[in-house]
């Protein structure tokens, strides 16, 4: 069995009466890019956000590799390892792209600020942009500056919270490849609505439903679940 | 390497026009460096970090007693004095942050706002020792520096304190610490998902500011010969905001084109009428409406994209 | 004078401050509440009235108590109408924005005191009391004047309340405080009612000051003190909660006039203004603002 870099066990927060998050145990593997997905409301943004602190917890418990991290603030399990992109693209607008991945570079251990920032831009091909506000960049492109800094932080986990949303065929192409490049070095959690991204990247895949775990397992397994038919791809129906 | 001919320059500028300027224009602008150096420590809270504060005339204060009161009951000379000065503002901007900046916005104008005033109470309320409204009065300037006259000993000290300053903030404003306050003002939430703490982030500005408030308060007192609770007034809060505001927040030079622009116009419309504090009052009003951004940061905005 | 007598004249004097403070404060805590603007100039409104006031006495002359009556009833209108007509030429560019408005109050703050300065004079003038005879009490007489002005304020301050929640205006103004989109959507003509907001904060400050100043002269810096207690009151009552900045008001009227009569003002005015930032920043609602609705 694969090792376990983060998992949650019991993990709860709730709003007023809004069990936004219920109860749910779940376990990261190191390297793996894993999906977390369910209906609207299923409480994904309010989980990740627990395991990134942006949220405080209520009860269980959250460990990064073999520490307890349940109490920390956001900020140092940003220092710790895991690395959070915003669900709306929050990058800042009025400083240069280079002074974006420059706030995150300077996080990590470099030598060469500059070489760093440039090669952290390459990657996600903003190299030829990094004197651009990064405010004027088209929306394609302020997400791939997300997903840099990201990455700049050269994070254990990397979660990204809904990365493809609003980005056209072609640049979710792109991202995908991306997101391969990154593990096993780098273990991805990924929040999508977009099923042919989940299908296609992840190698397991997570449903919350109401606040609680349905499932976990590859994306075949998921497929042939019946509860997670019911839940989700029945809701999705409905939806639709 | 631009940035350092340009500030440079402006410093040489400085020396030239202290050196040649007729007696009057020389010691006004003495006076002007000094609370230029207010004004550059106000602009690292305000303009780069974006920690609007009311409460600075409490941390310039700070500089003026931390420096005032070991002259006058201790006998300490008077260098040193500015050095207890400066330390004295960091320290009371320090202090006032652990608490102040738990809150933000709105809030944080007002309880730095009510800080302020309890030091400018607390002046008076010891007025035996601190001499309250009245002050005290200090060992004339011209025994500052030996072998100078008074006016020389000032305008060396200013100009001194003004290089330092100036080439201080340029420093730090290019270095990571200042890149991280400018992310503070630009979006704390994605600067703390970047693994900074906006709390320890901002309380090293703030104190960084108040080190820059300390050592002008200290060093006004020292070179005018005159320590008072009015230092510690609401007015010296807002003053270096209205400079930083006119000059350009958020950029270097912006705190010396602020100043020297608005003490001029106070002190060219004086000759007219007295009616100053109009001035003061309708230059906060038409900054805020129509130049939020103050001359250099116009400026800066349509020709000068690479001003620090 | 023993004791007992003496704590009664302290409260007694307390009380005019407690009354005075809840009509300026009130004044400030609908401006933030509704408009949520931190109105720095509130206290050049308190000023412009008891300023005002002294104009129009003199102008007005006859008997003390007609002069008096027509201050009360026009300085408070003249503010007013100055304080809306400041919201449409500043204000309201500003688009409300909150720190924006911070420093164009500061603006106007100096602007207020300059104009008072250059019209009035940096000297301090009475206004005659309406009436002038004491209440004599078995220790001590007191100034009738000065219970007829707990009696007034008391007065209005029910008034300002049955025009927030009886009248239609009242409602409008309660609504767009709830929410200033659906206000807006709803065909309210938000900048009205903010222009009105403004005018009656700053009246009310200007009643206070008309009440005031027959027992404190008119001076162009008088605004200072006002504006700090206010400032308290609302603070320690929680932001934009009415109920809480009179309840507030009473508090700190009574505790510093107190601590003032017994030790030393500025003593009172430390405490206070330290109690405000440290409620600021560990109890931000107010010490008595935990209802919200």
């Amino acid at each position: 069995m694969a090792s376990v870099i983060l998992s949650a066990r019991a993990l709860t927060r709730h709003f007023g009466g809004l069990r936004a998050v219920d109860g749910v145990d779940f376990d990261l593997h190191t390297g793996e890019i894993h999906a977390l997905i369910g209906p609207n409301g299923a409480g994904k943004t309010t989980f990740v956000g627990l395991l990134s602190g942006r949220i405080p917890t209520q009860s269980g418990t959250i460990m990064l590799g073999g520490d307890e991290i349940t109490r920390l603030a956001a900020h140092v399990r940003v220092r710790k390892g895991i690395a959070y992109t915003f669900q709306i693209t929050s990058v800042y607008p009025r400083l240069s792209v280079f002074d974006n991945v420059a706030l995150a570079v300077q996080q990590t251990a470099t030598r060469d600020l500059r070489a760093d920032v440039t090669a952290a831009l390459a990657r996600v091909n903003l190299a030829d942009r990094a004197e651009q506000t990064a405010g004027t960049l088209s929306y394609g492109h302020q997400r791939l500056l997300e997903v840099g800094m990201g990455l700049a932080l050269r994070p254990r986990v990397l979660i990204l919270d809904e990365p493809t949303q609003g980005l056209a065929s072609g640049e979710i192409a792109g991202f995908k490849a991306l997101v391969r490049s990154l593990v096993p070095e780098t273990t991805v959690l990924l929040i999508e609505h977009n099923m042919d991204v989940v299908m296609d990247l992840a190698t397991r895949i997570t449903v919350l439903a109401a606040g609680r775990h349905l499932a976990t397992g590859t994306p075949a397994e998921i497929r042939a679940n019946h509860a997670v038919q019911d839940a989700y791809l029945g809701g999705h129906d409905a939806e639709t | 390497m631009r940035n350092w001919i340009l500030h440079l320059g402006t410093l040489a500028l400085v020396a030239v026009l202290l050196v040649t300027l007729p007696p009057y224009h020389a010691t006004n602008l003495a006076r002007i460096l000094v609370l230029v150096v207010f004004a550059i420590g106000y602009n690292l809270a305000f303009g780069y970090t974006g920690l609007l504060s009311l409460g600075h005339a409490l941390f310039f204060a700070a500089g003026v007693y931390g420096a005032a009161l070991p002259v006058t009951y201790l006998g300490l000379p008077q260098l040193p004095a500015l050095i207890a000065g400066l330390a004295a503002g960091g320290v009371m901007a320090a202090l006032v942050g652990l608490l102040a900046l738990r809150t933000a916005g709105v809030s944080f104008m007002i309880v730095t706002l009510m800080f302020a005033q309890a030091g400018y109470l607390t002046l008076l309320y010891f007025n035996p020792v601190t001499g309250g409204d009245e002050g005290l009065v200090l060992p004339d300037a011209a025994t500052l520096l030996p072998g100078l006259s008074a006016d020389a000993a000032r305008a060396t000290i200013a100009f001194a304190l003004f290089a330092t300053a100036l080439i201080a903030a340029l420093v730090i404003v290019q270095s990571r610490l200042g890149r991280t306050m400018v992310a503070m003002r630009e979006n704390e939430e994605r600067s703390r998902m970047l693994g900074y703490n906006p709390f320890a982030v901002k309380l090293a500005a703030l104190a960084l500011s108040g080190l820059f408030s300390g050592a002008a308060g200290a060093a006004y007192a020292l070179l005018f010969g005159y320590a008072g609770a009015s230092f510690a007034t609401i007015q010296y809060s807002i003053l270096p905001m209205l400079w930083v505001l006119m000059g350009g927040a958020g950029t270097v030079l912006g705190p010396l084109i602020g100043t020297a622009a608005m003490f001029y116009l106070v002190d060219i419309a004086g000759s007219y009428t007295t009616a100053t504090l109009l001035f003061v009052g309708v230059a906060l009003v038409l900054l805020i409406l129509f130049a939020p951004k103050g001359i250099l940061g116009t400026i800066r905005e349509r020709w000068l994209t690479w001003l620090p | 004078m023993g004791f007992g007598p003496f704590l009664l004249l302290a409260l007694m004097e307390s009380a005019v401050t407690a009354a005075t403070l809840a009509l300026t404060a009130v004044g400030l805590s609908l401006v933030f509440g509704v408009m949520r603007v931190v109105n720095v100039a509130h206290g050049e409104f308190f000023m412009l009235g008891a300023v005002s006031a002294w104009f129009i006495t003199t102008w007005v002359g006859g008997p003390a108590w007609f002069s008096f009556l027509v201050a009360l009833a026009v300085a408070p209108l003249f503010v007013a109408a100055l304080a809306a007509l400041a919201d449409r030429i500043v204000l309201k560019r500003l688009d409300y924005e909150p720190e924006a408005t911070i420093v164009a109050t500061i603006g106007l703050m100096y602007i207020f005191q300059q104009a008072a300065l250059s019209f009035y004079g940096p000297q301090a003038m009475p206004v005659e009391p309406p009436f002038n005879f004491r209440i004599q009490l078995p220790w001590f007489g007191y100034s009738a004047y000065k219970l007829s002005v707990i009696a007034f304020a008391t007065l209005v301050l029910i008034g300002v309340w049955l025009f927030l929640t009886r009248t239609r205006a009242g409602l409008v103004m309660r609504a767009t405080q709830v929410d200033r989109e659906t206000a807006q959507a709803f065909g309210i003509d938000v900048d009205r009612v903010y222009a009105g907001v403004f005018a009656l904060g700053a009246g009310l400050a200007a009643i206070a000051a008309v009440l005031i100043v027959p027992i404190q002269q008119a001076h162009y810096l008088m605004g200072h003190d006002p504006l700090l207690l206010a400032f308290i009151t609302v603070i320690v009552g929680g932001l934009g909660s009415l109920r809480g900045t009179i309840v507030a008001a009473i508090f700190i009227g009574l505790s510093d006039g107190l601590i003032a009569f017994f030790w030393s003002p500025t003593l009172a005015k430390i405490i206070a203004t330290l109690l405000v930032a440290l409620v600021l920043v560990f109890r931000p609602q107010g010490l008595f603002g935990a209802r919200q609705q």
